[in-house]
């Protein structure tokens, strides 16, 4: 009996663990980056984020009340049906109304679960009117981007990891830098194998594969800068390929701009308008 | 001894030595290697996962030189722990030992076939470890590319031969697969003994049954897969290179379909198995027997038409993630009704808390702890966030490490009495469930915790901030390491004091045909067929 009061201790134990996180995975969330010991997801700082967050949140509650219940269930059919407790066994195997119940509710608790998670899909999938386009295309192992020249751009550059820098593995050489509060829409596509570009705050994942444009969208609420990394398996340095966008006004966005136009002109990457179609298959 | 007689008249004589165990035609022996087998298989990806933990413990690199050769790793404990630990342990191990004598056969349909699917994964497992040491990106050795091994790093990203080592390993077990379905297939449905229907047929039978399909089905999907990648890579085609008219994309629409079902052909036998276990030691019939039946159905079935939840991200249309999203929810259905159907049969028992019975309840947990991250994962909205984190990479391992390895260890401790003849202490299996328990969840649980706050799978090294959690998920991951020591004593223990198991060791709630055989079993059982009375359930 020492084994079962021990077990129920340490199961005890661990539905106050579960409750704890469910309390505080906010409170300890990073902005733009993680935080030591973080048991969350990152602070939002897009509308798709927070929905994500929101919709996070409650499928952890419904998430925690199941297995919560099923251990409820099994620490009580332990305890009570034990040799000890119960030396004769029932016989019974059917109860029609019980399966039929345990077939409907989770019916019922999924149809809940779908309802947001169709509308969180549309929100996620559907790109509104973009102001801003870029173009973000993979290489083995670094970012290269790309700012079409009728959105006043017309440069491109290529984004490595800092290896001095701080955060450290997240800080770039040059960082992707657009204005708060605009629709951004995302083109990303890879020049050798796949990877997938992704910035956790934003809510944001989508694969970058060669000989397909694939495209996301954003829309930042917060200035700042935000850190993401390369999340599909990509060779060598895969861990050592991050993303890095700085969220900035409208003005500093627009003196930036000057600025990259100067120091970008001479990296000899011809400036081409973005919307038009992926060239990155690379000639092999 | 009439019958010893004619038995050597008609040649029956058994064979001795090592045409035994390597010419073996016998359901029980092969049983016994497949098991032996896993068990080398297992402390080999053991060994790669600590490898694993040692470097992830601390921000920066530890043990390895850079990436590609922890890829490497990663990628080999992959491969060996679902195609030579798993799949051997619960399809080749249990299921050759007990189908037949569940079903009341004297053995396996095609015995020789039996022989050659055994053999076959070996010679797939030596090609593997070959794999490891041959060159595969430039300069460095082994496959680092995950075990999905997408293209184009299967192709271009790594032009030395280690990958091809790889496909033919891959395709070496797949063909034992296939044969060992076709095996359990034709098993199954003819050679049942007089009165017992599909109906009646213990549910480990029933989930080896649909397992043999979904490897028969799905496996020649994966060998045309890694056929086309084959050819790809030596023979100038482009399946799936841009460059030449192919699509990434298709191939990892062809790899998932094989790949959903194969998590299942992992968890299916063991989810019949731990039926048997709580029945046994809960004194008491399953609990809706066809519901459960038909569960591992639905759930084969079902698990044919959700691939694509595993690609989110690669930029299906709106339509088609939203068919996918709402499949995979589906199968949450008969999941819970599995899980409510054990709870339901220990309810009203009288239950007796051996080793086996402890693993079997901590297999019910952890399943559901592992269960419902999948139900999250379902919905492609936040999958988005958590595809490639270690959010999955916790999901899958309580569904297989804790689930599959679970399933595992509790066949072991239950049906070990009856394989060998001996008895394991129950103090021994007990003490490595709590030590495992303990260890598995203060490894993988924390893993929850690093993929929300966004950090991706297979890296080498990661941002300062997740250093506190992974550190823990090591020192989890050598308590979990250490519970294997006390496994391998408890082995060590029963064959040195050869203490005899009883026939039946587990008392009147043991009703499948097994506990009605001595233990070990004789070498050829039924030579006359038992015959199955009583109701259909």
């Amino acid at each position: 009996m020492g084994m079962d009061s021990l077990r129920l201790r340490f199961l005890a134990a661990l539905a106050v663990a579960a409750a704890l996180v469910v309390q505080s995975g906010a409170a300890f969330a990073g902005v733009g980056q993680p935080s030591p010991w973080q048991v969350g997801l990152q602070v939002p700082v897009t509308e798709v984020a927070e929905f994500m967050h929101w919709f996070h949140d409650g499928l952890l509650w419904i998430i925690s009340i199941i297995v919560l219940f099923v251990l409820a269930l099994i620490i009580y059919v332990v305890v009570r049906f034990s040799e000890k407790r119960n030396p004769v066994p029932s016989k019974t195997t059917h109860n029609a109304l019980l399966e039929v119940a345990w077939t409907i509710v989770p019916v019922l608790i999924l149809v809940i679960i779908a309802v947001p998670s169709f509308r969180l899909l549309r929100l996620q999938l559907v790109t509104p009117p973009a102001d801003i386009t870029i173009k973000a295309t993979g290489h083995q192992w670094y970012w290269s981007y790309e700012y079409p020249e009728d959105q006043n751009g017309g440069f491109a550059f290529d984004s490595n990891m800092d290896a001095n820098g701080q955060p450290r593995l997240l800080a770039v050489d040059n960082e992707v830098v657009l204005p708060v509060g605009k629709t951004i829409r995302v083109q990303v596509t890879a020049a050798d194998v796949i990877h997938a570009f992704a910035m956790p705050s934003f809510g944001l994942k989508i694969d970058a594969i060669p000989g397909r444009l694939n495209e996301t969208w954003f829309k930042a609420e917060k200035e700042g800068v935000f850190y993401g990394q390369c999340s599909l398996i990509c060779g060598q340095n895969h861990a050592f390929m991050p993303i890095a966008i700085r969220i900035v006004s409208e003005q500093q966005y627009a003196a930036w701009l000057t600025e990259a136009k100067q120091k970008f002109a001479s990296t000899g990457k011809a400036p081409m308008a973005v919307a038009s179609r992926a060239d990155a298959v690379s000639a092999e | 001894m009439a019958s010893t007689a004619a038995q050597a008249h008609d040649g029956h004589a058994y064979p001795t030595g090592w045409r035994r165990w390597v010419l073996s035609t016998n359901h029980k022996d092969i049983g016994t290697l497949y098991l032996l087998f896993a068990l080398g298989g297992g402390i080999i990806g053991g060994f790669l996962s600590i490898l694993m933990r040692i470097e992830l413990q601390e921000p920066g690199l530890q043990i390895f030189a850079n990436g590609q050769a922890y890829n490497v790793v990663v990628t080999g404990h992959g491969l060996v722990m679902v195609f030579f630990v798993v799949m051997p342990a619960l399809i080749g191990g249990f299921g050759n030992w007990f189908v037949p004598i569940m079903i009341g056969a004297p053995d396996m349909a095609f015995p020789r076939m039996n022989n050659i699917s055994f053999w076959l994964t070996v010679s797939g497992f030596c090609l593997l470890l070959v794999s490891l040491f041959v060159e595969g990106a430039p300069g460095t050795p082994g496959f680092g590319g995950g075990w999905t091994v997408y293209p184009p790093l299967s192709v271009t990203g790594h032009p030395g031969p280690a990958l091809d080592f790889g496909i033919l390993a891959l395709h070496l077990a797949g063909a034992s697969s296939i044969l060992g379905a076709i095996n359990f297939i034709t098993t199954i449905l003819n050679m049942r003994a007089p009165g017992m229907t599909l109906h009646k047929m213990p549910l480990f039978a029933w989930g080896v049954l649909v397992t043999a399909f979904l490897l028969l089905l799905s496996l020649p999907v994966l060998a045309g897969a890694i056929t086309m990648l084959l050819t790809d890579r030596n023979f100038g085609t482009t399946f799936f290179d841009p460059s030449g008219g192919g699509d990434p994309v298709l191939y990892q629409h062809l790899f998932w379909f094989f790949g959903h079902p194969e998590v299942y052909i992992m968890i299916l036998p063991a989810f019949g198995a731990i039926s048997h276990i709580i029945s046994t030691f809960s004194r008491k019939p399953i609990f809706g027997y066809l519901g459960m039946a038909y569960a591992m159905v639905a759930i084969g079935v079902v698990g044919f038409i959700v691939w694509a939840h595993h690609m989110y991200t690669v930029g299906l249309s709106l339509d088609t993630q939203r068919y996918f999203v709402f499949a995979t929810m589906v199968i949450a259905v008969p999941t819970g009704i599995k899980i409510f159907s054990w709870i339901a049969t220990m309810w009203g028992g009288s239950i007796r808390f051996t080793a086996p019975m402890v693993w079997a309840i901590g297999f019910v947990f952890l399943f559901t702890v592992g269960g419902v991250t999948g139900v999250v994962l379902a919905n492609a909205g936040i999958d988005r966030e958590l595809h490639n984190t270690y959010y999955v990479v916790a999901h899958f391992h309580y569904v297989l490490s804790l689930g599959a390895v679970f399933g595992i260890f509790a066949s072991w401790y239950y049906w070990f009495p009856k394989m060998t003849g001996y008895v394991c202490p129950d103090w021994i299996g007990k003490l490595h469930f709590w030590l495992a328990f303990i260890g598995a969840n203060i490894l993988f649980f924390p893993m929850h915790f690093l993929g929300l706050a966004g950090m991706p799978r297979h890296y080498v090294d990661y941002p300062n901030a997740f250093a506190g959690w992974q550190y823990v998920a090591s020192i989890g991951s050598y308590i979990f390491a250490f519970s294997l020591v006390v496994f391998f004593y408890g082995v060590f223990v029963a064959f040195a004091r050869k203490e005899r198991a009883a026939d039946n060791p587990w008392g009147e709630g043991a009703t499948t045909l097994e506990w009605t055989l001595s233990s070990p079993p004789p070498f050829h059982q039924f030579e006359t067929l038992p015959r199955i009375t009583g109701s259909s359930h």
